[in-house]
Formats: structure tokens, sequence, C-alpha cells
């Protein structure tokens, strides 16, 4: 129960931000004329948000297999990075690991890359419920905005800064953490140059091979620092 | 049915690619993916953190000043009572009052 209230606590800062995003893509999906059985599939099934947002145009386009599979691919390629840097950490994780690496979204990584505050028996708990309740939240606003259909009447304008403040947060905490800033200054320095040379579209997969390559061509110094 | 199977096909890729490295990596992990499993969260998150802003412009109004004044609210209060919910709620909250009085 304790390990329970733990998790729900740490998802509380995904809470607002999925909810309303999640309205907003049912919003779009039930305009596109999908029911709310489409709402619920996708954000059970998918679970991958910037993902189901493209998806809609997919659907309503009528995209072929072959379309559908290289775009999500080029979409969703930086999950290979998050579930890289998470193998170490889920190795003992039991019967909660499919769960785990399947619930694996930007949100849920950057609330459980770093936590490492829990004991050895209740930590896999703890990262089930963390990545359950924030599933939970993604799946509760997609369905509620494909039910609505329309627009929340308060204005919600500016909410999904909440995403942005968690990354921020979470970076934040990572630097009071560490001793070396290297990989965090590599990070910023090389998203920042792919979005000057690449543009907003298209700079995802660029920043990070370009980011693998100076992570393993530091390699030696950076091993020997720790 | 042609819904059914984009839907399939963008789960199973998404799937996939969730899945990939622990099944290629998992059980013998090689030494250099664990010195990438240590180095690339700081990165990826750095990373994250200007994907959200990627859309910002600080060449027209409201020039990046909400982003701005809402982030380093962030890190101040992150650095000073390291509690994320708390950085978050108070950063959105500026943020949100911002963009309705610029």
């Amino acid at each position: 129960m304790e390990v329970i209230k733990k998790a729900f606590y740490r998802s509380i800062p995904v809470m607002a931000g999925y909810i309303v995003l999640g309205i907003g893509f049912g919003i779009l999906l039930h305009n596109a004329g999908y029911g709310v059985i489409w709402a619920a599939a996708m954000s059970v099934f998918i679970y991958a948000g910037s993902m189901q947002y493209v998806g809609i145009g997919l659907l309503t386009g009528g995209a072929s297999i072959i379309t559908t599979v290289i775009t999500t691919i080029m979409v969703n390629a930086r999950h290979l990075f998050y579930s890289i840097s998470m193998i170490d950490k889920y190795k003992r994780s039991g019967k909660y690991k499919p769960y785990l690496i399947f619930a694996l979204t930007d949100e849920t990584y950057s609330l459980l890359c770093d936590d490492e505050d829990h004991s050895e028996e209740t930590i896999n708990r703890y990262r089930f419920f963390v990545s359950l309740f924030n599933q939970c939240y993604w799946v509760i606003g997609s369905v509620a905005g494909c039910l609505l259909g329309t627009v929340i009447p308060f204005s919600t304008k500016g909410i999904e800064f909440s995403m942005t403040a968690l990354f921020i947060a979470s970076f934040t905490e990572q630097w009071i953490n560490s001793k070396n800033h290297i990989p965090a200054l590599t990070g910023l320095g090389c998203t920042l140059l792919c979005l000057i040379i690449f543009g907003s579209d298209r700079f995802m997969i660029p920043s990070m091979l370009l980011i693998t390559l100076i992570l393993t061509l530091i390699r030696g110094r950076e091993e020997k620092a720790s | 049915m042609t819904t059914a199977m984009i839907i399939a096909a963008m789960a199973g890729t998404t799937m996939a690619l969730r899945f990939l490295p622990f099944l290629v990596f998992g059980k013998d992990t090689p030494k250099y993916i664990s010195y990438l499993g240590k180095v690339l969260p700081q990165a990826i998150i750095a990373l994250l953190v200007v994907y959200c802003l990627k859309d910002v412009s600080i060449m027209s109004h409201p020039f990046g000043i909400p982003e701005l004044i809402a982030g380093v609210s962030v890190v101040i209060m992150q650095a000073w009572k390291r509690n994320a919910v708390i950085s978050i709620l108070l950063g959105t909250v500026i943020y949100m009052f911002i963009i309705r009085i610029m």
C-alpha cells in the first residue's frame, strides 16, 4: 500500500498533462469519425502520445501498412534509446518486466530513469504502479475526449507546459545528482545543433545518432572518470 | 478492418522498438551497452527538453519569454526544494498565467 501511494505521488506531475493531451487526442479522433472503442484501443495498445496524434492522419488517409510502419519507426525511434538505458535497471523485474517495457513513454522514462530511492523488493512494484497510473491517465483522457467530442468549456491553454516542466525538473535533478555533466551537455549541445541544421521536423533522429556517436567517442575517458 | 490493421501496425511497431533492445542485449549485456545505459539518460532528458521547446520562436511575439520565465522557475524550485510535483505545478501555473497576460 505504501508503495502504491509513493508511486501515485510520483505520477502526479504526469496526471494533468496526460489527461489534457489525452482529451485533445480523443477530440481529434472523434472529429475524424472514430468512436470511443478506437480511442481506447489506441491508448491501450499503442500508448505513445505523439504517435497517436500522427496516427489519426494515417487512419483518415487510409495509409498502407508499410507507410504506417515506416512512419511509426520515424516518430518512435527514440524508444530504442529509452529501452537501451533501462536494460540494466529492469534486469531483475520478473513478472513486471513485459509491462514495464511496454509502458515506457517519454514521461514514464523521465520519472523512472533515475529513481533508485527504493529497496530491491519494492522497486519493481513501485515502477509497475508508476507506469500503470500514467497509462490510466492517458486512457481516461482519450476516452473522455472522444466521448465529449468538443473542446472543454474552460481554457486549458498552456497546460501542456507541464510536460516540458517535467523534463526540465528531471534534467535539474539529474544535474544536481551527478558530478559529471558531460553526458547532459552532450545531449543538450547535439540536440540544439541538429535542431538548427535539420529544422524542427527532422532533428530527432540525427540528434540521437550524434549523441550516440559523441558518447561512444568519449567512452574511454568517461569510464575512467566514473 | 483497415482501421484495426493500421492500429495494429502502429502498436506492433511501437512495441517492437520498445522490446528490441531488451531482446537483443537483455541476457548478456555488452559492456558498451551498459555504458550507454549509464550515460544516455542525462543526454536523452536534455534532448526531450529541447524537443518540447522546438517550436518556440524567439524572433516573434512572445519571444519565448513565457517558456524562459516558467522554465527558470522550475529549475530554481527543483534546485531549492527537490520536489518535482511542486516544481512542475509552479512552472505550469506561471506559464499559463504569462501567456494570458502577454
